[in-house]
C-alpha cells in the first residue's frame, strides 16, 4: 500500500447508524474475481434514490465519509473497503466501527477515524450546514481538525498500524521477517491437530 | 504460579509465535477455511508477489456461496458465478489445496463441513474469509472471520498479527421454556446487548442453559456472535464436545485421542479468571423470538407486537427503528403472529444441520404448507442431506409440501438464484436481516427452525403449539 500521512478535504454526511457491509456493497458485486471496479457497487441499492446523499451535487468530490455509529458491521467482505476507496474516499469518520471492517481498512490505507458520539454529531450537522467545510486528518499526530468550526480532536490508532500507514508497509513482508520464529513454533504443535492429509 | 486465564486467553497464548512490545501478537493459525468469494484477490496477491502457500495441508476449501441448490449436476448458469467457482478450482489446483467442489460428498457450507469432518477441535485457531467463522467457537476453538488481505497473509505465512481483544462473559442459566431453542437464546442475547454489544470483545457463553445444548445448538449460538459485533464466541469443551468429535474423520485416534482429551480438559476458564464485561440472562425468560427490523438486535418474543418507535428514547435507535419499519412494511402495534409471510427459508450455517431439519420434520409431520407459500429447505452439506434422507426427513418434508434442495448458502445471502423479490416477506433461519440481504427489497425475519416450520404451515408467524393438532391416522382396517 501507499503511505498515508494527511487526508484533507470535504466530507459526505451519511447520517445513518448500523450501516452494514451488505449495504456498503451488496452481495451481487462479490462475484467479481478482480480487485477493481467496485466503486460502481458502493451503496448501489441506495444510490438509485436521487436524494441519497452521495447523489447530491454539493458533496461531489468529497474524500471523507462521515457516518453514524456501527459503520461496517456484518460480513467480512473487504470489497466494502475497496468500494469506498475506489469511489474516492480516503478516510471514514464515525463513532464506532465493526471490527473486521476497521481491520480491513487498515490493510488498504483507508484511514478509520473513531470520534466521540458528540463530535460525530457535531461534524454531521456542520457538514450538512456547510458542504465545503474543510477537514484535515493527520495520521502522524492522530488528530482530526475542522478549523472553521473550531474543532480539534484526537483519534485512536495503534502505534503498529500508524507505522504501517506512514511507511506504506506490507504486513506479509513484515511477518516473513519472522520466518524462523514461525518454523520454531511449528515444531511445538500437537501432532494430532488436523491436516487435510490425515484421516 | 501463572495468573488465572479465560478459555480464549489460554487458546490465544498457546498460539503466540512472537510477542513484541508495541506490536500485535503474531498468532499461528491451525486451520484456514477458504471459499470462492473472499479468496480470488488473495491468490492473485500471492501470485503477484511470487509467494507459495506455506501450509496447503492446513487449508481446506469448499464451494458454497454461489452454488445453485437445484440441478447441481449441471454447470452453473450464471457466468459470473461460474467464473468465480472456476477461479477457486484453478487456485486450489495451482497451490495444492484440498477442495470440495459442488455436488461432491464433502461439499457444503464452510462452517458446516469443518465440524462434521472432524477438522474443528478444541484449542485450535481457525480463520476464514467469512464473518460466521465464529461458529467453530462452539468447540472451544478461537475462530474468527478475516478480510481478503488477511486471507492472503495466512496463505503466505500461516500466521496473523492480532491485537488483544477484551473478554465478555455471556451467562445463560436455568432451563429454557418448552418450544425455545438455541436460536432463541442467541436472538434474546442480541435483543439485550444489541449489534454493538460485543465490538472489540471475544465472547464466552457459559451457564447451565449453554451446557445443556447439543453441539448443533452451541454452533447456532456461537455462529451469531458476530451479529453482536464480537470478534469470536467460544464455549468450553466438555463431554458433549468429546462425544461429538470421537470417531470423526480427522479427529485424533487411539493414544492421540486420550492425549487430546487430556489437553482439552485444561482449556476451561479458570475459576478466578476475570472478564472485562459480563451479561447474565435467565433461560426461563427466553421465549421463541422473531426479528422485526433490519438488524439482528431488533427482535421481540413472538407473542409480542411490532414495536412503536415513538416509545424508544434513544434518538439514534428510534431513527433506526422508524427506518426499519418503513423498509419492512410493518405497522407499530401489529401482533407479530398476525404478520403473514410469502417465503420460508430453512438452512444456512446457523440452522442447516441435522438437528435443525429434525425439528422442522417434527412440525411438518402430518401437516401441509400453507397454500401459495414458497418454501426452501437447504441442508448445510451433502452429509446433512444424506443423513436426513436416511432418516426419512426428506419424505416427511416433501409430503408436507416443502421444497427439498441441494446444499449451499442459498437464500442466506442470495448470491445464487435463490432470492426474494422486492417486498417479499420471509421467515428465515439464517443470521442476517439486513436490507436486501436475501434479495433486493426483500424483507427478512430471523427465527428458529421450529418457528420457521410452524410459520410455513400457518402462513403467518406461529409456534408449533399454535398449530391445530395433527389428526390421528385413520385405521387401515375396519
Ligand atoms: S450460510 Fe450465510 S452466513 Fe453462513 S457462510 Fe453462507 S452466506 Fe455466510
Amino acid at each position: 500500500m501507499d503511505p498515508v500521512r494527511i487526508v484533507s478535504g470535504t466530507a459526505v454526511p451519511l447520517d445513518r447508524s448500523d450501516v452494514d457491509t451488505d449495504q456498503i456493497i451488496p452481495s451481487d458485486w462479490l462475484k467479481q474475481v478482480e480487485r477493481t471496479g467496485f466503486e460502481k457497487g458502493l451503496f448501489s441499492e441506495w444510490r438509485d434514490d436521487r436524494d441519497f446523499v452521495l447523489n447530491q451535487e454539493q458533496y461531489l468530490g468529497a474524500n471523507i465519509l462521515l457516518a453514524g455509529p456501527n459503520f461496517g458491521t456484518g460480513s467480512s467482505r473487504e470489497h466494502a473497503v475497496w468500494a469506498i476507496q475506489q469511489y474516492g474516499f480516503q478516510a471514514v469518520v464515525c463513532p464506532r466501527f465493526g471490527d473486521i471492517f476497521r481491520n480491513n481498512s487498515t490493510k488498504n490505507g483507508l484511514v478509520p477515524v473513531v470520534v466521540s458520539p458528540d463530535v460525530g454529531e457535531q461534524l454531521m450537522r456542520a457538514v450538512e450546514a456547510d458542504p465545503t467545510l474543510e477537514i484535515t486528518i493527520d495520521v502522524e499526530r492522530r488528530t482530526l481538525e475542522a478549523p472553521a468550526i473550531g474543532l480539534t480532536t484526537n483519534f485512536p490508532l495503534e502505534a503498529s498500524v500508524q507505522h504501517r500507514f506512514l511507511e506504506g508497509l506490507d504486513d506479509i513482508g513484515i511477518t516473513l521477517r519472522q520466518a524462523d520464529e514461525i518454523t520454531t513454533y511449528e515444531t511445538t504443535r500437537p501432532r494430532w491437530f488436523p491436516t487435510t492429509a490425515n484421516t | 504460579m501463572t495468573s488465572p486465564k479465560t478459555l480464549s486467553e489460554k487458546v490465544w497464548d498457546a498460539h503466540v509465535v512472537s510477542r513484541q512490545a508495541g506490536e500485535p501478537d503474531l498468532l499461528f493459525i491451525d486451520l484456514h477455511l477458504v471459499h470462492e468469494v473472499t479468496s480470488p484477490q488473495a491468490f492473485d496477491g500471492l501470485r503477484l508477489a511470487g509467494r507459495p502457500v506455506r501450509h496447503p495441508e492446513l487449508t481446506l476449501a469448499t464451494e458454497d456461496h454461489n452454488v445453485p441448490t437445484q440441478n447441481t449436476n449441471l454447470e452453473i448458469a450464471d457466468p459470473v458465478s461460474r467464473k468465480q467457482i472456476q477461479t477457486l478450482r484453478n487456485n486450489c489446483a495451482d497451490y495444492g489445496i484440498t477442495l470440495h467442489p459442488m455436488n461432491t460428498p464433502g461439499q457444503g457450507i464452510v462452517h458446516i463441513i469443518g465440524p462434521e469432518q472432524g477438522y474443528t477441535m478444541p484449542g485450535m485457531t481457525i480463520v476464514c474469509g467469512d464473518s460466521h467463522t465464529s461458529t467453530h467457537g462452539a468447540f472451544g476453538a478461537l475462530a474468527f472471520g478475516i478480510g481478503t488481505s488477511e486471507v492472503e497473509h495466512v496463505l503466505a505465512t500461516q500466521t496473523l498479527p492480532q491485537s488483544a481483544a477484551k473478554t465478555l462473559a455471556i451467562t445463560v442459566n436455568g432451563e429454557l421454556p418448552p418450544g425455545s431453542t438455541a436460536k432463541d437464546i442467541i436472538l434474546a442475547i442480541l435483543g439485550r446487548i444489541g449489534t454493538s454489544g460485543g465490538i472489540g470483545h471475544i465472547a464466552e457463553y457459559r451457564g447451565s442453559a449453554i451446557r445443556a445444548l447439543s453441539m448443533e445448538g452451541r454452533m447456532t449460538v456461537c455462529n451469531m456472535s458476530i451479529e453482536a459485533g464480537a470478534k469470536a464466541g467460544l464455549i468450553a469443551p466438555d463431554q458433549t464436545t468429546f462425544d461429538y468429535l470421537k470417531g470423526r474423520d480427522h479427529a485424533p485416534k487411539g493414544a492421540a485421542w486420550d492425549e487430546a482429551v487430556a489437553y482439552w480438559k485444561t482449556l476451561a476458564t479458570d475459576e478466578d479468571a476475570a472478564f472485562d464485561k459480563e451479561v447474565v440472562l435467565d433461560a426461563a425468560d427466553i421465549f421463541p423470538h422473531v426479528s422485526w427490523g433490519t438488524n439482528p438486535g431488533q427482535v421481540s418474543p413472538i407473542t409480542g407486537q411490532v414495536p412503536d418507535p415513538s416509545q424508544i428514547s434513544d434518538p439514534a435507535e428510534r431513527n433506526a427503528a422508524e427506518r426499519a419499519l418503513d423498509y419492512m412494511g410493518l405497522t407499530a402495534g401489529t401482533p407479530l403472529k398476525e404478520v403473514a409471510v410469502d417465503t420460508v427459508f430453512i438452512g444456512s450455517c446457523t440452522n442447516g444441520r441435522i438437528e435443525d431439519l429434525r425439528a422442522v420434520a417434527a412440525v411438518a409431520q402430518g401437516r401441509r404448507v400453507s397454500p401459495g407459500l414458497r418454501t426452501l429447505v437447504v441442508p448445510g452439506s451433502w452429509a446433512v442431506k444424506g443423513q436426513a434422507e436416511a432418516e426419512g426427513i426428506d419424505q416427511i418434508l416433501i409430503g408436507a409440501g416443502f421444497d427439498w434442495r441441494d446444499p449451499g448458502c442459498s437464500m442466506c445471502l442470495a448470491m445464487n438464484p435463490d432470492k426474494l423479490a422486492v417486498g417479499e416477506r420471509c421467515a428465515s433461519t439464517s443470521n442476517r436481516n439486513f436490507e436486501g440481504r436475501q434479495g433486493r427489497g426483500g424483507r427478512t425475519h430471523l427465527v428458529s427452525p421450529a418457528v420457521a416450520a410452524a410459520t410455513a404451515i400457518a402462513g403467518h408467524f406461529a409456534t408449533p403449539e399454535d398449530l391445530a393438532p395433527v389428526a390421528p391416522l385413520k385405521s387401515q382396517e375396519g
